[in-house]
């Protein structure tokens, strides 16, 4: 049973959905044994292992922590194809901004995925900054994620998700 | 004032169904109160001790007629009738059902109100000048600031999940009636170069455990760049505010361990970082909202009214009403009228639903149809003619809201306290009514002049004590209410934190200690000096002895 669900289409447009996804992915701990095939590394073991990782024809992701900076990734962000940003607990509101700085700032476009405590009540918020896959801690469907993503059919401000905000729309 | 178009109209009605969806939720048992908190807090939803208490949201406390109205009815329909205003410029009802609220919401998304941030981790209702574009002293008008920065922070995707909450306040006068440096982020507007509008940001203000003083951050920003500017502050709060202990997780905090230079050195360069292209506000928008606050049609009058001089020359109690609550307005033949929320013996900031159903037939009738809350808990008419003074107040007197005694010693400021919040040590309301009984008499308390006296049931300070002429702060002593006086706080634009007088005093020791202390003013000050200044000049000694003789 797969436990990730990825957006499908443009959070902007009518297309925007979401369905449960194969992961291809094994988080690696720190002190396990690295196992075959695509794997999601802790920044410090990328950065100490990634090099060679990378070299093998496999695909990497990196996991962030709340507290450590996404920019410590910046040259490494091409050849990356995931970066799971974790929430420790679902008030800790720091991934919001990673999120942002990584497809904004940072120009990522590969996977950027929420782990942790995930719950359905933040879809809108995570949708809006950036990311585009998650693995829910409270046993959301694509279905409930898409619809709390898209409750409300106004956005007051600009993010990572290029939805046309109040003023674009007044503009019109 | 801002009238919401049909995308803002939309957005309230998403968020009541939302809601509506998550109470039936809860009510059928699908949620636990665990999971079912924190969404109730994003609607304004408190647990409180005898029943939910709702906050809702008064952005910049400015009202027309039809919201206060409504108000009045649901305080009416869901409430004991009467409503409570609050030190953020917003009304809480405090005997709420949880059945009942999508309705309330409902009813409130119908004229335009909502209960969106006015709790929970986030940028939280803003507040302003209750005097925006009726004072003359103002650069320009906070509320269209204000706004911009209402629409900026709704349901804010990277902003909703801060270390702490986060409050921003606005002025466009010198006088500062918002408490802004009170504020996580405070706006003074100002005027540069050229003629060009900008804004004094001052960051890392706060009230609560551990009190600071808000410092600069950047004496000049032009205005149009805010939202760029304020999104640096408050990424780098996100990233790097302590979440690891709630008392410590204000943005204060951050700025007092950072120190004021390191981090405006921190939020210039983020900021350096933001597309101000992509992060400020189109100057399109600016304009429609700026619209939105243009300057109703005043009539053109003369300076001096001669009905409303003959009419206090035969009434003392209107020529004192004048002296106390009525306000130089900015267009001559017009006066701005504080409506005191502190009758004696009466809940500082509590307004019946008939009481407000005659505030909104008077702003409708003689305000051009706009009422504002203070954050000292009253209410205001900003555009009254002199020519109707006398009739306003003869209605005021009438409905018991015709109290001359703004900012005197009976104005006193004042959380609910242990007989509401489950969060409070000791009570405050009747702290208050003991207090003003002292100061019921109005000769003396005109003679005592201006004076703030301000009560918080606990040290979270919702009741502003530390920057109090006079602060009283309760707590609990083995069981007991004690209550802890300190002096020569200010909100205003000489802000200071208050210093602690002595040891505390029980509930009925202090309002004779507030007398004993007033008394020792009399007896020093010197000319035109306030309560404040002559503590300044004096320092506590002679109050400290004239309160702790008094107590032995």
């Amino acid at each position: 049973m797969p436990k990730l669900i990825k957006l499908t289409g443009d959070p902007s447009g009518k297309d925007f959905g979401a369905e449960w996804a194969e992961d291809g992915f094994v988080h690696v701990g720190d002190d396990d044994a690295l196992p075959e095939g695509d794997v999601i590394l802790s920044l410090a073991r990328f950065q100490a292992e990634g090099e060679i990782l990378l070299s093998n024809s496999r695909r990497v992701g990196v996991r962030v922590e709340p507290d450590q900076e996404v920019e410590a990734l910046a040259y490494d962000l091409p050849r990356l194809s995931v970066v799971a940003l974790a929430f420790p607990k679902y008030r800790d509101g720091r991934a919001y901004t990673s999120a942002r700085l990584l497809r904004e700032r940072l120009g990522f476009t590969g996977q950027v995925r929420a782990v942790g405590d995930v719950l359905q009540e933040q879809a809108g918020f995570m949708v809006r900054c950036g990311f585009d896959a998650f693995e829910p801690a409270d046993g959301a469907t694509p279905e409930a994620w898409t619809k709390a993503a898209h409750r409300f059919r106004h956005v007051y401000q600009r993010a990572a998700d290029h939805r046309r905000v109040a003023f674009e729309e007044r503009a019109v | 004032m801002y009238l919401y178009d049909a995308i803002d109209r939309e957005f309230l009605t998403d968020r009541s169904n939302e809601f509506r969806h998550q109470v039936a939720r809860r009510l059928a048992g699908e949620l636990t109160e665990d999971q079912f908190k924190p969404l109730r807090l994003m609607n304004g939803l408190y647990l409180q001790l005898h029943a939910y208490m709702l906050r809702i949201a008064i952005p910049y406390g400015s009202l027309n007629s039809r919201q206060v109205r409504r108000l009045a009815w649901i305080g009416r329909t869901y409430d004991k009738g009467y409503g409570h205003f609050t030190t953020r410029q917003n009304l809480q009802f405090h005997w709420i059902k949880l059945k009942d609220v999508p309705d309330i919401l409902d009813a409130m998304a119908e004229v335009d109100l909502h209960a969106i941030q006015t709790s929970g981790n986030c940028i939280r209702n803003v507040t302003a000048d209750p005097y925006a574009g009726a004072t003359a002293e103002e650069i320009d008008d906070p509320r269209v600031w204000s706004e911009v920065l209402r629409q900026w922070s709704t349901l804010h995707p990277e902003f909703s999940f801060l270390p702490r909450k986060f409050k921003i306040a606005v002025t466009g006068a010198l006088t500062d009636r918002a408490a802004v440096k009170t504020h996580d982020i405070g706006l003074f507007l100002r005027k540069g170069r050229d003629d060009q509008i900008g804004f004094e940001v001052v960051a890392g203000g706060g009230q609560g455990r551990t009190p600071y003083i808000a410092q600069t951050v950047r004496s000049y920003l032009p205005a149009e760049h805010l939202l760029s500017y304020v999104e640096a502050i408050l990424r780098v709060y996100n990233r790097h505010g302590r979440r690891d202990n709630i008392y410590k997780a204000r943005i204060k905090i951050l700025v007092a361990a950072l120190g004021i230079e390191e981090f405006t050195r921190q939020v210039e360069e983020e900021w350096g970082k933001i597309s101000a292209e992509r992060a400020d506000l189109p100057a399109a928008e600016l304009d429609r909202i700026r619209a939105a606050f243009a300057q109703p049609r005043f009539e053109t009058l003369p300076d001096v009214s001669e009905a409303f001089e003959a009419a206090r020359a035969a009434s003392p109690a209107l020529q004192r009403f004048v002296r106390n609550n009525v306000k130089p307005h900015k267009v001559p033949g017009y006066a701005i009228v504080e409506v005191s929320l502190k009758a004696i013996g009466q809940t500082p900031g509590d307004a019946t639903a008939d009481q407000l159903d005659v505030v909104a037939d008077l702003g409708e009738r003689y305000s051009l149809d706009d009422i504002r809350v203070t954050h000292a808990q009253n209410l205001v008419l900003p555009h009254v003619k002199l020519d109707d003074l006398p009739a306003v107040h003869a209605a005021l007197e009438a409905a018991g809201l015709a109290t001359a005694n703004i900012d005197l010693a009976s104005d006193i400021i004042a959380c609910p306290g242990l007989d509401y919040c489950a969060l409070a040590n000791a009570r405050a309301i009747p702290i208050a009514q003991d207090i003003a009984r002292k100061f019921a008499d109005p000769d003396r308390a005109e003679k005592v002049g201006e004076l703030k006296i301000k009560i918080s049931g606990c040290i979270n300070a919702c009741g502003h004590h530390h920057v109090a002429h006079i602060g009283i702060l309760g707590v609990d002593k083995k069981g007991e209410e004690f209550y802890q006086l300190s002096l020569g706080g200010s909100g205003a634009e000489d802000a200071s934190i208050g210093k602690i007088l002595g040891p505390g005093l029980s509930a009925d020791k202090v309002a004779p200690a507030i007398d004993a202390l007033v008394e020792a003013y009399l007896h020093i000050r010197t000319g035109e000096e306030r309560f404040l200044d002559t503590y300044r000049r004096v320092g506590l000694e002679p109050f400290k002895e004239a309160v702790y003789a008094q107590a032995d």
